[in-house]
């Protein structure tokens, strides 16, 4: 569905990512588990053409996406919940909804999918009319990821979505992705907190300072020796 | 919805009726304070579209104002008023025998100030916070320059006088037909605004302003919106230019100058950034404030004539306001019916809290 071929990105004078490639196939969840600098969020933030790459291609159901903008990238389905939740904190947890969903025209599908959003999180029905900067970070990262889902994405990138979270919350967010993936959705997830993102993992990369050091599905990962000093804690 | 529609509708007859009301007893004086108040409105609620719903604090407004100002002066004016007022050198002869009547003269106001709009926020939008206030800033004195200095066209300097006022409303004639003008605008502006901000595309512009990276990243193409905002925005700004040059009856480049922004901008922090049922009460109330308190500025209560201490108060109460109301009248709520009768509930529930 996704696939990137050696892509590199400077940010001023820094080589942030030297020349990475990567496959996210349909139906699945892929992540990218790396130490803080690694590029995790710059590879999204080029994916979703929020920073410019100096060379490769991104490809996106046989089309090169990587000289579009942002605009056009979300109208051909690829939406970020971007790290840090980033709900409009003066606006109601409804208008947030309506927002993920800017591009879409279709009134009465828009308006089944917020009801299918709160299904998802019924505390965000019941906080419809609160404001979202008055919402737990728990509940921001539920809006911020249902705000997402709005978009009618076909494919879903998560910007450490367990950031700043109690670890309770961080299972149920867990809980979460793993629901939207089991209703077809594909996953594109980037986490410090290796333990989980690669339980749930249908295959994972590991990133180290702008370069693609390991690859391979979750569980061979989680197992690997490497990956256990650094990433595990073991 | 449809009970929305129905408390607007029954809002425009209050206004209406008060109007009636007010152009019947209200003396000359006191009737322009009323279009003046009308006219600020309009500059306010313009103002508040790109400075409290998009969030980019932009001050070129003045200039956008004179524009529309300087647009409708000059189509509107016959050739014997031009030839009168252009005595040091003669207007550009393709200016000089056009003579349109008012409404179009107004509307074509407001487009070349939404074209200065344009011209402007285009580059200048890229900007972002202070460096986007001073870019603003410089631009609306440029135009005002541009004013004095294209003698040819604006006459200077020298200014233009005599400019006539509308003596028909949609071409029934009657004594009051100014207010009538400045009051349709507020009314259509003011709707106007109601339903853009609360349409998709006022989300949106809201969402830049809250966040403008998560905006983008939700599929916002923020420069176009932006730009849109500002065009909208000088629009009407040029609109409200237009009507005040027909009401002080001459205008000239420094009445244009970065103090009337600052006017505006006080106005619409006052009332609350993102609110446009602040920036009408805040709009309405200080305009009279300036005039009523005029008394200060005479001498009173045995003190002597001091010129400019109605100012003085002014600033006192600005500041008190905002000590008390940091985000201002309004904050970014809007005046609703709901709102109005939940204050009444409150000041009837205390009683028998207080018996508890």
């Amino acid at each position: 569905m996704l696939k990137i071929n050696n892509l590199h990105v400077y940010y001023g004078g820094i080589h942030a990512l030297k020349g990475i490639s990567l496959e996210v196939p349909e139906n699945k969840i892929i992540t990218l588990i790396g130490a803080n600098g690694a590029g995790k969020s710059t590879t999204l933030r080029a994916i979703s053409r929020l920073v410019s790459a100096s060379e490769g291609e991104i490809i996106f159901n046989n089309e090169d996406i990587s000289k579009l903008k942002t605009t056009e990238v979300v109208k051909r389905g690829i939406t970020l919940v971007p790290e840090g939740r980033r709900v409009f904190p003066d606006l109601t947890v409804l208008e947030n909804l309506k927002l993920g969903a800017y591009l879409r025209n279709d009134k009465k599908a828009i308006k089944d999918d917020i009801n299918h959003v709160y299904e998802f999180f019924p505390r965000l029905k019941e906080r419809e009319w609160q404001l979202a900067g008055t919402l737990s970070g728990g509940e921001q990262q539920m809006l911020a990821i249902g705000r997402a889902l709005m978009s009618k994405p076909k494919l879903l990138m998560m910007d450490e979505p367990s950031l700043g979270l109690a670890p309770l919350i961080v299972q149920d967010v867990f809980e979460i992705i793993k629901m939207i993936h089991q209703e077809g959705m594909t996953i594109l997830l980037i986490e410090q907190n290796a333990m989980a993102a690669l339980k749930i993992a249908d295959y994972g990369y590991v990133l180290e300072t702008g370069t693609i050091t390991l690859e391979g599905t979750g569980q061979e990962l989680l197992n690997n020796e490497q990956v256990k000093k650094a990433y595990l804690g073991e | 919805m449809k009970r929305k529609i129905i408390t607007s509708l029954i809002i425009i007859g209050i206004v209406i009726v008060i109007l009636i009301l007010l152009q019947n007893t209200l003396g000359n004086f006191k009737l322009r304070i009323l279009n003046l108040a009308g006219i600020y409105v309009i500059f306010a609620v313009s103002m508040n579209l790109i400075n409290g719903f998009t969030g980019q604090l932009a001050l070129g407004h003045a200039g956008f104002i004179a524009v529309g100002a300087y647009t409708y002066t000059l189509l509107v004016m016959d050739s014997d008023l031009k030839s009168m007022n252009f005595f040091l050198e003669p207007i550009v002869p393709f200016l000089s025998s056009v003579h349109w009547p008012f409404l179009p003269a107004v509307i074509m106001g407001g487009l070349l100030a939404g074209l200065a709009g344009l011209l402007i926020g285009a580059p200048v939008l890229r900007l972002r916070g202070d460096y986007l206030a001073i870019a603003t800033l410089g631009f609306g004195e440029i135009i005002r320059t541009v004013f004095t200095n294209t003698q040819s066209i604006t006459n200077g300097s020298l200014g233009l006088k005599a400019i006539p006022m509308p003596k028909s409303f949609l071409f029934i004639e009657m004594k009051n037909a100014f207010t009538w003008w400045v009051w349709t605008a507020v009314i259509i502006t003011v709707i106007f605004h109601f339903l853009l901000v609360s349409s998709s595309y006022g989300r949106a512009l809201k969402a830049i302003r809250e966040d403008e990276k998560a905006a983008e990243a939700m599929g916002v193409n923020i420069f176009k919106h932006k730009v849109w905002a500002m065009v909208i925005s000088s629009f009407f700004a040029g609109i409200g230019g237009a009507l005040l040059a027909s009401l002080m009856t001459t205008i000239d480049p420094l009445m244009f100058r970065f103090t009337l922004t600052f006017n505006i901008l006080l106005i619409v922090v006052l009332g609350g950034m993102g609110s446009i049922s602040g920036s009408v009460i805040s709009a309405v109330v200080v305009t009279i404030l300036m005039e009523w308190l005029r008394f200060l500025d005479q001498g009173f209560m045995g003190l002597p004539e001091i010129p400019g201490l109605r100012m003085v108060v002014f600033s006192t109460l600005l500041l008190l306001v905002v000590l008390f109301y940091p985000r201002g009248l309004m904050g970014n709520e809007e005046l609703s019916w709901n709102k109005i009768t939940k204050m009444f509930q409150r000041f009837h529930m205390q009683p028998r809290e207080v018996r508890k």
